[in-house]
């Protein structure tokens, strides 16, 4: 409601405001002078793409596996990990019939932004076409954090600009970059720090090249400490980066957050039902999440697909302040990859195990997800102990 | 529901640099860290949501007796004890006063008041279901290394300035910094600003009092509205990001912000509808849904304009209650329909309801503005205004 255009205009370069006029006699002028600060000329873009992400019903696909990971998936059916088997893979979930219901947005691999599907056309007009916005991974990794207790940090400033530019050009309207924090590791001061600042900067180059930033710290399962942890640690994370994106002028309007649920880690020896899960998260959210942003689209994490649809649909029984969804990758695809096993004849039935689980997501981004009817391999956990991407 | 404190027994975040090729538990064990609002967690959010009522806010009687002598010295009087007594009790046995105002903040001499039939005045108020606050504050003073800029003490000897307070009856605090446009702000005067608020903030909650944080972005000046919000969307990240370094539980503090808009001495004026539009931007941007309550001050705005600015703002829900905390925009007809005449003591006090249900009806976004007075639209702007 607050006009996007207020926003453009309220950064246009202008004759310096102050400085001009004559203070009281005594006051010397300052030694720095305050530089007005453009927002993005693609604002009101990102505002307009954040709010179709963050639309009601819809949630997140994530299918940006890199080449090797995707390569794991592809060896539990059997596959090698070729282009084409690849190609396969992206074809069937990009074309499920009326993924656009539940599917509002889809992460894709650099390799898939430019890929054609089995029939020739493009992924990006594919999704388009379903009414799904194409998003892009734009980090290159994790790598060991120096100084720091055996801590990662993520790669990808680099000619970051360049980059988006180009995908922008290809059709992307989102992007993603994933770091993340580990709490048996500490977390220390200095990787929470980095982590917040790489996510804050990428942000703002993401903007200011049209690309709506999805901002991920993923704070990892692993650990055997108790939920009051995580959320010490992730009140900690939040104030972080929310102070660094703030510092980095990023447009709280126009983008979009990929946290981790707040849960004990996955050695802990008491586990969390659904209503605490979400009880504790939404107090996270409350103290740290102004309402300016749109959508709060959750990663799954090693929770098994039915965990991942309750917690969501738990969170979701009264009203929030900004949008509170999904953007699954294993929680939405594991039960799809299992019914293909890479057999042309099972396309369609894997094709419809990839919508329901999107529906039943869809029903807990309402609050409306019950679970009768679930199948005993959706109720599986997904977590890998140092999994690593 | 609101969960009081975060247990926390945990590794320590202190590591070891490099060298260590397997992953290794931390050093040294955490101590425990309790969260500032410690053993008041429950009565804090309690408080906050009673000061952040629907249709209530804050009647702010705080001032110095230095400032109150300005008051009273408007109308003729001479600044005594008796006088401010008088005052004081003119507004604090206003009856009815409860169903539009939730909190009032005192300055210290008038939280150990009493009527001149000896009824305490917190006592008054707590009858009226309004909580007596008190602002803690040792003022502003110049800051060194700055542009001529200005710093808030007080932190000396708060905690137990505050336990004391809470013993006598109160029940939230107030501390108000400022932040001046004209002279940058400079980053020094933010962060001390913000880092001051923090600090207090911890202390007050630590000694049950909920905290009111005022970084007031001062009037003067005539920059435009775009660099007001420039100014305090940097201001309000400060103010929470070292909220949160000090463990301040959100759910048990109120804002008092000052509104976006224009310096006064900008050559165009703002519309209610845009000042509604960049402060809620603002607070959209800044400040997360766990804070109950914003209470704006005034801060030289007319009687009419402070109550237009806030209809304006309440015109669709918001994730906070957001509320007035006036001192000048509500007690300014009052005073003047007082004159300091006994006889005119049940004039000043219906005059004083008329101003705060007008707010109240503001809160509510059902504010009309008919049959105001031309005295209520005068503005109250004076440059360089010091409290």
């Amino acid at each position: 409601m607050v006009a996007a255009s207020l926003l453009k205009s309220s950064f246009l370069p202008k004759k310096s405001e102050w400085g001009a006029t004559r203070q009281a006699a005594a006051a010397p002028r300052p030694a720095t002078v305050s530089v007005v600060v453009r927002a993005s000329a693609y604002a009101d873009e990102l505002v307009k793409t954040a709010k179709t992400i963050a639309s009601p019903g819809r949630g997140i696909l994530a299918m940006d596996e890199s080449n090797a990971t995707c390569g794991k998936r592809l060896a539990s059916i059997g596959l090698e990990n070729t282009e084409a088997n690849r190609q396969a893979y992206r074809t069937l979930l990009v074309t499920a019939p009326g993924l656009g219901q539940y599917i509002s947005g889809a992460i894709l691999f650099e390799e898939t932004l430019y890929q054609s599907a089995v029939d020739g056309r493009k992924i990006v007009d594919i999704l388009v076409e379903q009414g799904i916005v194409p998003g892009i991974k734009v980090d290159k990794g994790l790598v060991p954090l120096a100084g720091s207790n055996n801590e990662s940090w993520c790669q990808g400033l680099d000619g970051l600009a360049s980059r988006e530019a180009a995908y922008y050009q290809q059709g992307a309207r989102f992007a993603k970059w994933r770091t993340v924090v580990s709490i048996p590791n500490g977390p220390s001061e200095l990787a929470v720090k980095e982590a917040a600042w790489g996510l804050a900067r990428y942000a703002a180059i993401s903007q200011d090249n049209g690309l709506v930033p999805i901002v991920e710290p993923e704070i990892l399962l692993d650990g055997e400490h108790g939920i009051e942890r995580t959320f010490e640690v992730a009140q900690k994370v939040w104030a972080e980066t929310f102070y660094a994106m703030a510092e980095n002028n990023v447009m709280f309007e126009g983008i979009l957050l990929k946290p981790s649920m707040v849960t004990p880690g996955a050695e802990a020896k008491d586990r969390a039902t659904p209503e605490q899960v979400a009880e504790y998260t939404l107090k996270l959210l409350h103290r740290r999440i102004p309402p300016a942003v749109p959508g709060i689209m959750f990663l799954s994490g090693g929770q098994s697909e039915v965990e991942a649809t309750q917690n969501l649909n738990a969170m979701n029984q009264g009203a929030n302040p900004w949008h509170v969804s999904f953007s699954y990758a294993r929680a939405l695809q594991n039960t799809c990859l299992k019914t293909w096993g890479g057999q042309p004849e099972k396309v369609k039935a894997a094709q419809d195990a990839l919508l329901l689980r999107a529906k039943a997501n869809s029903l807990a981004q309402l609050g409306k997800y019950t679970s009768d009817g679930e199948a005993a391999e959706a109720k599986e956990g997904m977590f890998v102990k140092n999994y690593s991407y | 529901m609101a969960m009081a404190t975060v247990k926390l027994s945990s590794p320590a975040t202190n590591l070891l640099a490099g060298g260590r090729t397997r992953r290794s538990a931390p050093a040294s064990r955490a101590t425990v860290i309790r969260a500032a609002a410690g053993s008041y967690s429950d009565e804090l959010v309690s408080t906050a949501k009673s000061v952040a009522s629907p249709g209530r806010g804050i009647l702010a009687i705080d001032e110095s007796n230095a400032t109150c002598g300005k008051r009273l010295s408007s109308i003729g009087l001479d600044n005594t004890e008796p006088n401010r007594q008088a005052y004081r009790q003119l507004l604090l046995t206003t009856a009815g006063l409860g169903e539009y105002i939730s909190g009032a903040i005192l300055f210290e001499e008038t939280l150990y008041q009493s009527t001149t039939d000896g009824k305490k005045f917190v006592d008054c108020l707590k009858d009226q279901n309004i909580m007596p606050g008190i602002k803690v504050d040792k003022g502003l003073v110049p800051l060194p290394g700055s542009n001529n800029e200005s710093w808030c003490q007080g932190l000396d000897g708060l905690a137990s300035r505050c336990a004391e307070y809470y013993k006598q009856g109160a029940r939230f605090a107030k501390w108000r910094t400022v932040v001046s446009i004209p002279c940058g702000p400079s980053a020094l005067a933010v962060k001390e600003a913000a880092w001051g608020l923090a600090r207090y903030a911890a202390i007050a909650q630590d000694n049950g009092l909920v905290p009111i944080v005022e970084p007031e972005i001062l009037l003067d000046g005539d920059h435009g509205i775009e660099r007001t919000l420039e100014v305090a969307e940097k201001v309000w990240s400060e103010v929470f990001f070292y909220l949160a370094q000090n463990n301040v539980l959100f759910e048990g503090i109120l804002l008092k912000p000052s509104m976006v808009t224009p310096g006064a001495e900008h050559k165009e004026k703002a519309s209610p509808e845009a000042i509604a539009k960049y402060t809620l931007t603002m607070l959209r941007r800044r400040v997360p849904p766990a804070v109950p309550g914003i209470m704006f001050l005034s801060g030289g705005q007319s009687e009419v304009e402070a109550t237009l600015n806030l209809n304006a703002m309440n015109q669709s829900a918001n994730p906070w209650h957001v509320s007035f905390s006036y001192a000048r925009a509500l007690q300014n007809s009052v005073l003047k329909t007082w004159q300091g005449r006994p006889e005119n003591v049940e004039a000043a006090q219906k005059a004083l309801l008329v101003r705060a249900k007008a707010n109240s009806q503001a809160q509510l976004g059902r504010y009309t503005g008919e049959g105001e007075s031309d005295e209520a639209k005068k503005g109250m702007f004076q440059k360089g205004y010091t409290y």
